[in-house]
């Protein structure tokens, strides 16, 4: 058993499980949006807020930020164990990501909460 | 008469200052093939400094494990002319510290093999007086996983273990672990679970399955690994 406390899930599995249940989620985000772009050709201000707006859309945006932060904590932590090997340099770079995901998940919150 | 040109990896550290490329020539009938093992035994007639290991010559003991032309298998196994190419390389198994030309330090590995508790546990309080008997069906479920003879050839061609020797279990520890978790006589199923569910000892393996495509043996890590990962996650959910 290894221990570490740089990652996000309780232990192996949970890593493994909210890596998936996260992909699902930003793939079906990605895929919502593609459809709505290709139905709607001349997309103007009115278009978006008017998307936005709807508190489904807003719950839907902010799910897909959290996911966007958990996969990005998990993923960026593995990637950085494989290949940093200096943990003090790791540490830093992990700090680094972990704050960017925050900072792009409060920035989505407050720019829902003004549509 | 034919010639066969070798480019053997060559590191003595007690005289070289760091690892060089040898180049030999074998002159060998026309018709003749052989194994790699048995050309690296002519061309150590020709310089006997060149070590490596070898024993039982016929791929059961897992001794001579090397990396020729860029891929790990048994030299004794590998016939010469199976190898593409105008010239044949050979290296000792990557990832792995070299202690002299192809031999190297498999310290790392085994202990990672030690760590998966390679022996049946059983706490039965009544142990049978002869043997603990199994099913035809479940001794069938040890099939491509006793065979494993603990080459490394898998381990030292997989990425993550590369990345992380000492944290992530490796395919052939892997596969010898899930031949005790699927052991009808193993009752020791949940702490063995216990130990692996973290996040590198057996998560760290993304399917490459380099394991795969190199196991002397025909075996499939991967699958095993894939078990492995199914049988925390129905406990988990
Ligand atoms: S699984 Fe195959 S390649 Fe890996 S150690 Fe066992 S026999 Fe060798």
């Amino acid at each position: 058993m290894v221990n570490v406390a740089s990652t996000f899930g309780r232990s192996g599995t949970h890593d493994f499980v909210l890596l998936r249940a996260t992909a699902l989620v930003m793939a079906a985000y990605a895929f919502f949006l593609v459809i709505w772009l290709a139905c709607n050709p001349s997309v103007d201000y009115n278009a978006w807020s008017g998307l936005y707006s709807n508190l489904a859309m807003k719950i839907f945006t902010l799910l897909t930020l959290t996911s966007v932060l958990v996969h990005g904590w998990i993923g960026i932590w593995q990637v950085l164990t494989d290949y940093i090997k200096c943990s003090r340099l790791r540490g830093l770079i992990q700090y680094v990501v972990v704050l960017a995901l925050g900072v792009y998940w409060f920035t989505g919150l407050f720019v829902l909460w003004g549509v | 008469m034919k010639k066969i040109v070798f480019s053997v990896y060559r590191y003595n550290p007690d005289v070289d200052a760091k690892p060089r490329m040898q180049e030999y020539t074998l002159e060998v009938e026309k018709s003749r093939d052989m194994m790699v093992l048995d050309a690296l035994i002519l061309l150590k007639e020709q310089d006997p400094t060149l070590s490596f290991r070898r024993s039982c010559r016929e791929g059961v003991c897992g001794s001579d494990g090397v990396n020729m032309n860029g891929t790990n298998g048994l030299a004794c196994i590998t016939p010469v002319s199976s190898l593409k190419g105008s010239k044949v390389v050979i290296r000792p198994l990557p990832g792995l510290p070299v202690i002299r030309d192809l031999i190297v330090d498999m310290a790392q590995f085994f202990e990672q093999y030690e760590k998966i508790k390679p022996f049946l546990i059983n706490d039965d309080k009544l142990p049978p007086a002869r043997e603990r008997l199994q099913s035809p069906e479940d001794r069938a479920k040890l099939d491509g996983l006793y065979e494993c003879i603990l080459c490394a050839c898998c381990s030292s061609s997989c990425p993550s273990f590369w990345w992380n020797p000492d944290k992530f279990i490796g395919p052939a520890g892997l596969l010898n672990a899930y031949r005790f978790l699927v052991d009808s006589r193993d009752t020791a199923t949940e702490q063995r679970l216990d130990d692996l569910d973290d996040a590198f000892s057996v998560f760290r393996c993304h399917g490459i399955m380099n394991c795969v495509e190199v196991c002397p043996k025909g075996l499939n890590p991967t699958k095993a690994i894939g078990q492995i990962k199914s049988m925390l996650l129905s406990r988990a959910v």
